[in-house]
């Protein structure tokens, strides 16, 4: 497994002059996989943020091939193009060993792309499928999706005078990949570089699909300083509120465990889109969203128990 | 060399991908589509294709597939009808615009709402500005013999766009014709290796579809499609020519029959050209001067060609089977009507006929010609836009 | 770059010249310059694997120096340094153009 200092040695795979903005760890995000997968890779974006700042014409980022096609199908569309790979490597037309990766935000993923996802894994794809989760739809102008945490501030779920931000809790979309029982699901996010890199080279070196969330903070949507995004994406593990671990044909293993578990609070207080829930009529959405950290936790830590040996 | 086969609408097009031999079929079911895949299914049981088939769980995930394995440099195919077409319509659009030949099959039936499984066009007449080019098919021997060459009209370089071949569900799909068929060697031969001009797989010449394209060369992109339509005209007709020389049987972008001095013309696509021709020899036989204007190929649009063939024409009746709602008459009457624009003398009229699978009779025919016997003499009539076999 | 005609670029939106958009500048956008000291680096590379715009540079696992032509100036670089005083800092590209 690649160290950071492996990684320094391969050719960047994603070029500067990009359009994200400022501090953007989607991009970091990418950097890392495309780093780790090499350059025979395919990879596949659906609409939003990666893809369009990565591509505006007649410009592209990308030193792999690369296909956008529409915001619902990153999913099916690497799917097609996994199809064709294996039909022309059946007819001796192609040799060598091609990674496919999609890649889709939360929106694309947890929302209008579930569907071409779920049928993706299920259809059994050689293929790695990475959410970049930065809880909102961050291109359109930070509209909740279902992927934003219960209590945040977003265009579409702003706080007014009697609704405190976003009422729900996420759906539990790595849960619900894992309910898929395709080989390898991980959470993983850029704050832990080693983690991300050893956890997209297992994805792929598994035969068959793979599913990948990671955790990128957006400095514009969450509103905290850009230079904080890799200290935003540990402390969302630190608190246990984004736990790495991944889950290998039905094996769970936490990859890191906080030496200390900090409460979720310290991760949210250096957000301006939870800014509202530090008043005092609001803390006990706080309390609720600790319960629910702490639940999940419990509750990972259990399975990794049940599913040892 | 042929074969005399007796096949359905359904069973034609899945014998031409067994023998067209694709790398990647996407599939997802839909009526009257279903059978079509069903045999294309069996012949992948039974190993005599080479084709990934990728059993989706949507169209709009078949089109995207078949995108997404086209832009990878495999020579591609999917097929749907109705609301499955509605349901990839985005997608339908992307595959035009990345310019990526692939062939796709589409059983008309009519859209929702209310759902009805059974024929019309208003389908695939309501993507003709998807810019995909579009072959409308007779019976099952046109089906065979259309989707075999859309894949050469497709893949020709000036054109690359995708081909929809279109037949009439039920009417052609459960129907069993007898037809000429090909040896497997002959198509093989004729539709040739496919050669992608550009391949994701190609990591060491790495290339990006689909970027964002904004106002600096969006248009720019679209003018190379209006052009590659354009081309398209030429390679229909050429296409049509080689396939003569292969099968003797001819096809252009139209097809007249008993046009020559026909006064009173009906135009139609599908499978009512067919009933049409049978009424032709009817009336030709009680001294009517009847002739039949088909339109096999509706995009790109054969304008020149129409307003040529129709010069003699008294009195011209253009059969929609779809309906463009709010709009001066249905779609392909709407461009007969601007083809003949300035053209004196014929008299037109537009007839919304069949839709959700209302039967079209050799009666409702006559009905028009005796019509058209009127419009011939008075000219167009101010009723112009009128409904077949509807209770009024 | 000059805008192209109809004729003369590719089919279907595709960019052939992979990783092209180095040849765009993003340069300008900085408000603050990250300025690297050689001297106290320890070449540990958490800047390297933070950046967002592939602008740090290196050369056989080493850093070598910032690529200012893409750099941003977001400043995860100096924030993500661990050397104390760190060996990258952020300075006003007013200041900068001053000195």
């Amino acid at each position: 497994m690649p160290g950071v200092k492996q990684l320094a040695g391969r050719k960047e795979l994603m070029a500067g002059g990009h359009r994200a903005c400022a501090g953007c760890l989607p991009m970091t995000a990418m950097r890392q996989t495309l780093l780790t997968a090499g350059k025979d890779t395919v990879c596949g974006c659906a609409t939003g943020c990666v893809e369009v700042v990565t591509t505006i014409y007649p410009y592209t980022a990308w030193r792999t091939p690369f296909i956008h096609s529409a915001f619902e199908n990153s999913a099916a569309t690497i799917s097609g193009a996994e199809a064709a790979y294996r039909s022309l490597r059946r007819q001796g037309k192609i040799d060598k060993k091609i990674n496919f990766i999609a890649f889709a935000g939360d929106g694309g993923t947890y929302d209008i792309g579930l569907q071409a996802l779920s049928g993706a894994m299920e259809r059994g794809h050689n293929m790695l499928y990475i959410c970049y989760d930065n809880e909102a739809y961050m291109n359109t102008g930070i509209q909740r999706s279902g992927g934003t945490p219960k209590g945040t501030a977003t265009s579409t779920t702003p706080v007014g005078k009697v609704v405190p931000g976003k009422k729900e809790f996420p759906k539990p979309l790595t849960e619900i990949m894992i309910a898929h029982r395709i080989p390898y699901v991980a959470q993983a996010t850029p704050g832990f570089p080693k983690d991300l890199s050893d956890k997209v080279e297992k994805a792929l070196a598994i035969d068959g699909p793979a599913f990948m969330n990671i955790l990128t903070p957006c400095t514009r949507g969450w509103r905290y300083p850009m230079e904080e995004s890799m200290e935003v994406a540990r402390l969302a593990v630190e608190t246990c509120f984004w736990p790495l671990f991944e889950v290998e044909h039905g094996k769970f293993k936490v990859t890191r465990k906080p030496k200390e578990k900090i409460p979720v609070a310290k991760w949210m207080e250096g957000q301006g889109r939870f800014r509202h829930l530090f008043k005092e009529q609001n803390k006990h959405i706080i309390d609720e969203i600790q319960e629910e950290v702490d639940r999940n936790w419990a509750w990972l830590l259990k399975r990794e128990e049940l599913t040892q040996s | 060399m042929g074969r005399r086969l007796i096949l359905t609408g359904n069973d034609a097009a899945a014998e031409a991908m067994r023998q067209i031999d694709p790398d990647v079929v996407a599939a997802f079911p839909i009526t009257p589509q279903t059978e079509l895949m069903h045999k294309f299914a069996e012949h992948v049981a039974d190993g005599d294709v080479k084709a990934e088939f990728v059993l989706v769980e949507s169209e709009h995930s078949a089109m995207s597939a078949t995108v997404g394995a086209a832009a990878a440099g495999a020579r591609a195919m999917t097929a749907t009808s109705a609301n499955g077409l509605a349901l990839m319509w985005e997608i339908v659009y992307i595959a035009a615009s990345y310019r990526l030949p692939i062939v796709m099959p589409v059983v008309n039936r009519a859209l929702s709402g209310p759902i009805n499984i059974h024929c019309d066009h208003s389908d695939t007449m309501g993507c003709r500005d998807t810019g995909w080019i579009q072959l409308y098919s007779e019976n099952a021997q046109e089906v065979y013999d259309n989707v075999i060459q859309a894949v050469r009209i497709a893949e020709t370089p000036d054109v690359l766009l995708p081909v929809m071949v279109t037949f009439d569900g039920f009417i052609l799909s459960h129907t069993a014709e007898v037809l000429d068929g090909l040896e497997d060697n002959v198509v093989k031969k004729w539709v040739g290796e496919y050669k992608p001009k550009y391949s994701l797989l190609d990591t060491d010449q790495p290339m990006t579809f689909g970027p964002l394209d904004l106002q600096d060369y969006y248009f720019e992109h679209k003018r190379q499609q209006v052009e590659a339509m354009r081309n398209a005209r030429a390679a229909v007709k050429e296409v049509g020519k080689l396939f003569d020389e292969l099968s003797g049987r001819s096809y252009d972008m139209l097809e007249a029959y008993r046009l020559d001095d026909a006064e009173l013309v009906i135009m139609a696509l599908g499978s009512t050209a067919g009933t049409t021709k049978v009424v032709i020899d009817e009336l030709r036989a009680e001294g009517t001067a009847a002739g039949l204007l088909k339109i096999r190929c509706f995009r790109p649009f054969p304008e020149l060609e129409i307003a040529e063939s129709l010069k003699n024409a008294k009195a011209v009746a253009v059969l929609d089977r779809s309906v463009s709602f709010g709009a001066p008459g249905g779609p392909v009457h709407k461009e007969i009507r601007a083809a003949l624009f300035g053209s004196s003398g014929v008299g037109l009229v537009n007839y919304i006929y069949g839709l959700g699978g209302r039967d079209v009779s050799m009666d409702h025919i006559r009905s028009v010609f005796k019509d058209l016997e009127t419009i011939a003499v008075k000219g167009t009539p101010t009723d112009n836009i009128r409904f077949l076999g509807l209770r009024e | 770059m000059r805008e192209k005609a109809w004729t003369e670029i590719p089919i279907g939106g595709a960019i052939e010249e992979a990783g092209n958009a180095e040849t765009y500048e993003t340069g300008s956008w900085r408000t603050y310059r990250p300025i690297w000291n050689e001297e106290t680096c320890i070449h540990c590379l958490r800047c390297w694997v933070a950046c967002p715009d592939s602008s740090i540079l290196v050369a056989e696992a080493k850093m070598t120096g910032i690529d200012y032509e893409h750099c941003k100036g977001c400043g995860i670089c100096a924030f993500e340094c661990p050397v104390d005083p760190k060996s990258i800092e952020m300075k006003l590209e007013t200041d900068v153009d001053k000195s």
